[in-house]
C-alpha cells in the first residue's frame, strides 16, 4: 500500500483526536464552570476555572463511601470473571467434551437479554431466595460481584477463548509426557502465555462493571450502591446539578484511566476476539 | 474419561453462576410472561392469560415501533462502527511518529460509563444550552433541535453510539490485523494487485473470523442499550429513540404491567440470539473450530 508522509498521518489524527477528546474536554468545562454561566451562551473556552464542585465531591463521605463499593465491586468482579472464564476456556479448548460449542454459545447468551426486565427477577431472587438468615445477597457487594457476571462472564469466556485456541496443544501434551500434572501446565506453561488476552479481559471486565448503571441502581439501597449510581442522585424533579454530577464522572473516569493505561501495551496483544492466527 | 471430568469440573463454576442468575430469572420472565400482572393494581394476583401478552404484541404498534427503531439504531450504528474501525485499524498499521500516544487517546471513549456519556452528550446537545446546536447555528445555520426533530435526535443517538464504540472495533481490528502474515500481502503486490484487489480477496477473507466477532459482540451490545439513550434523550422527542430497553424500561413498567414486559423481552431475547446464532453457526464456528 501507498506509504504516504507520516505528518499526513500524524495531522489527520490530530483532527480525529479533538473530536475524540471533545466530549471529555466538554465534561471538564462543566465540572468547573460556576452554575450560573451554565445556562448563559456557550462558548468553548474556558474564562475561569472554579473547583468547587470537586472540593464538594471530595468533602462528601457518602460519594467516597460509594467509591469505596465501586473499587471493591468491580475488582472483585473482573478476578472472579477472569478466573472462571480461564479454567470454562481452558476445559472448552482442551477436552473433547460433548456439546462444548452449544456449552459456549448459551454462555454468550446471558449478555444478550434485555436488562430492564431481568431486574424484577434478579430482585426477587436476591432478597427472598438467595439469602442465609438475615444475610440477602440483595444491596451487598458480594451480590453484586455476582449478579455482574452475568455480563462480564460471557464476556471473558468470548475474549480468552481464542486466546487459549492460540497457544498450540502440543506444548501442554509435551509437558504431559514430562510427567506434568493439569495443574503444573496451567500455572507454567498456558498462564504465562495467555498473560496478554487475561490482562485485557481483566481490564475489560473491570471498565464494564465499574460503568455498569440499571442494575446497580435497583438492586442497591444503602450498603453496596456505586459511583454511577450517586450520579443519577443529581438528576432530581426540580432540575439537576450538572456541575457536581460532571465533577463525580471526572472522578469516575480517572480510576478506570489509571486502570486502563497500565495494560495499553498489552491490549493489542489480548484482544483477539476472533481467533486470526498468523 | 477422567480427563473429560476435569474438564466439567472446571466449567461447573461458570455455569453454575450463570444458571444461578442468567437462567434462573430467564424461566422465571419466561413464566411470568404467560400472566397478567400489575403487581401495584388493585388486584396485585398474577391471573394466567396463556398467550395473551403475545398475541397483544403482535398488534402492539408502540412495540413495533420500538422495535423497527431498535433494529434502525444498531443498523446503523453498527455498520458505521465497523466500517469507521476498519479504516481507524488500518491506519494505525503504517508507523508514524506519536502513533502510541494517539492509540491511547482513541481508547478512552471505551472506558466512559454509558450513563456519563449520555449526560455529556444530552449537555452538549440540548437546544440553548448545547455548544453543538449553537455552533452549527451561527457556522451553518442549521437548527439542531433534538427536542424536536425525531430525525436529529435518532441521528444523535447513532453518533454518541458510535463516537463510544468504535474504538472497541478499532481495537479488535488491530488485534487482528497484527497478526496476519506478511506473505501474501507481498505476492498480491509483486502480482501487481491493487490495494481493493487487496481489501476484497486477501484482507477480508483472513481477519473474517476477527470482524464478525466484532460486529457480533457490538451487535447484541447495541440491541440492549438503555443507559446512555435515556440519559440523553429519554427516548422522546415522542418515541423517535424509544428503544426497545428504554421502552420496557419507560412505558412497559411505569404502568406495571409486568407480564407484557417479560413478554416483550422474551421476544427481543429470542430475536438476538436467532441473529447471533446464525452469525456464530454460519460464519465464526466452521472457521474457528479446528487450531
Amino acid at each position: 500500500m501507498k506509504q504516504g508522509s507520516p505528518w499526513v498521518a500524524v495531522l489527520m489524527w490530530t483532527l480525529l483526536s479533538f473530536f475524540t477528546l471533545f466530549p471529555i474536554y466538554w465534561l471538564f468545562v462543566i465540572s468547573v464552570k460556576p452554575s450560573i454561566e451554565l445556562f448563559s451562551t456557550p462558548s468553548l473556552f474556558l474564562t475561569s476555572v472554579n473547583w468547587d464542585n470537586y472540593i464538594d465531591v471530595m468533602n462528601d463521605e457518602t460519594l467516597r463511601g460509594y467509591m469505596l463499593n465501586s473499587l471493591i465491586i468491580s475488582s472483585g468482579n473482573a478476578v472472579l470473571v477472569t478466573t472462571l472464564g480461564f479454567f470454562a476456556c481452558y476445559a472448552l479448548t482442551r477436552f473433547d467434551m460433548a456439546a462444548k460449542e452449544s456449552i459456549f454459545f448459551w454462555t454468550i447468551t446471558n449478555r444478550m437479554a434485555p436488562p430492564a426486565v431481568f431486574l424484577l427477577p434478579l430482585y426477587l431472587l436476591m432478597t427472598q431466595v438467595y439469602k442465609i438468615g438475615d444475610f440477602s445477597l440483595a444491596d451487598s457487594r458480594i451480590g453484586m460481584i455476582l449478579v455482574y457476571c452475568t455480563f462480564n462472564l460471557p464476556f471473558a469466556i468470548w475474549t480468552l477463548r481464542p486466546t487459549l485456541e492460540g497457544i498450540p496443544r502440543e506444548l501442554d501434551e509435551a509437558a504431559v509426557v514430562d510427567g506434568a500434572s493439569t495443574w503444573r501446565v496451567i500455572y507454567d506453561i498456558i498462564f504465562p502465555l495467555a498473560r496478554p488476552g487475561v490482562a485485557v479481559t481483566l481490564i475489560l471486565t473491570w471498565v464494564f462493571a465499574w460503568n455498569e448503571y440499571l442494575l446497580a441502581a435497583t438492586l442497591t439501597n444503602f450498603n453496596a450502591r456505586t459511583l454511577t449510581t450517586g450520579l443519577s442522585e443529581y438528576v432530581t424533579t426540580t432540575g439537576t446539578a450538572w456541575g457536581i454530577m460532571a465533577a463525580i464522572s471526572m472522578f469516575t473516569l480517572i480510576p478506570a484511566l489509571i486502570v486502563f493505561g497500565m495494560v495499553q501495551k498489552h491490549i493489542v496483544a489480548g484482544l483477539t476476539f476472533g481467533a486470526v492466527k498468523g | 474419561m477422567n480427563r473429560n471430568k476435569l474438564g466439567w469440573l472446571m466449567l461447573s463454576p461458570s455455569l453454575a453462576i450463570l444458571g444461578l442468575f442468567g437462567i434462573f430469572p430467564f424461566f422465571y420472565v419466561l413464566w411470568v410472561s404467560f400472566h397478567e400482572w400489575n403487581p401495584f393494581a388493585a388486584n396485585p394476583a398474577k391471573i394466567f392469560n396463556w398467550a395473551e401478552n403475545y398475541r397483544y404484541m403482535v398488534f402492539d404498534t408502540p412495540f413495533l415501533a420500538s422495535l423497527g427503531a431498535t433494529l434502525a439504531f444498531v443498523f446503523f450504528a453498527v455498520i458505521s462502527e465497523v466500517v469507521l474501525g476498519y479504516m481507524l485499524a488500518q491506519a494505525f498499521m503504517r508507523e508514524f511518529p506519536g502513533k502510541a500516544f494517539f492509540r491511547t487517546i482513541h481508547t478512552l471513549p471505551l472506558i466512559m460509563a454509558p450513563i456519563i456519556v449520555g449526560s455529556v452528550w444530552k449537555l452538549m446537545t440540548t437546544p440553548s444550552i448545547g455548544i453543538i446546536p449553537y455552533m452549527l447555528k451561527h457556522s451553518i445555520g442549521y437548527d439542531l433541535n433534538i427536542g424536536q426533530s425525531a430525525v436529529a435526535a435518532f441521528f444523535v443517538t447513532v453518533i454518541m453510539d458510535i463516537w463510544h464504540w468504535t474504538p472497541l472495533v478499532t481495537l479488535s481490528l488491530i488485534a487482528a490485523l497484527v497478526s496476519l502474515p506478511a506473505d501474501p500481502f507481498e505476492q498480491a503486490q509483486i502480482d501487481g494487485a491493487n490495494s481493493r484487489q487487496i481489501f476484497w480477496h486477501i484482507t477480508l477473507p483472513m481477519i473474517r473470523p476477527a470482524l464478525l466477532a466484532t460486529v457480533f459482540i457490538r451487535l447484541m451490545d447495541a440491541m440492549r442499550t438503555v443507559d446512555e439513550v435515556l440519559m440523553l434523550t429519554g427516548g422522546g422527542p415522542g418515541s423517535a429513540t424509544r428503544y426497545i430497553g428504554v421502552h420496557i424500561f419507560r412505558e412497559v413498567f411505569p404502568r406495571t404491567n409486568y407480564g407484557y414486559g417479560s413478554a416483550i423481552s422474551v421476544v427481543v431475547l429470542y430475536i438476538t440470539i436467532v441473529i447471533c446464532w446464525l452469525l456464530y453457526v454460519g460464519l465464526i464456528a466452521p472457521r474457528t473450530k479446528r487450531g
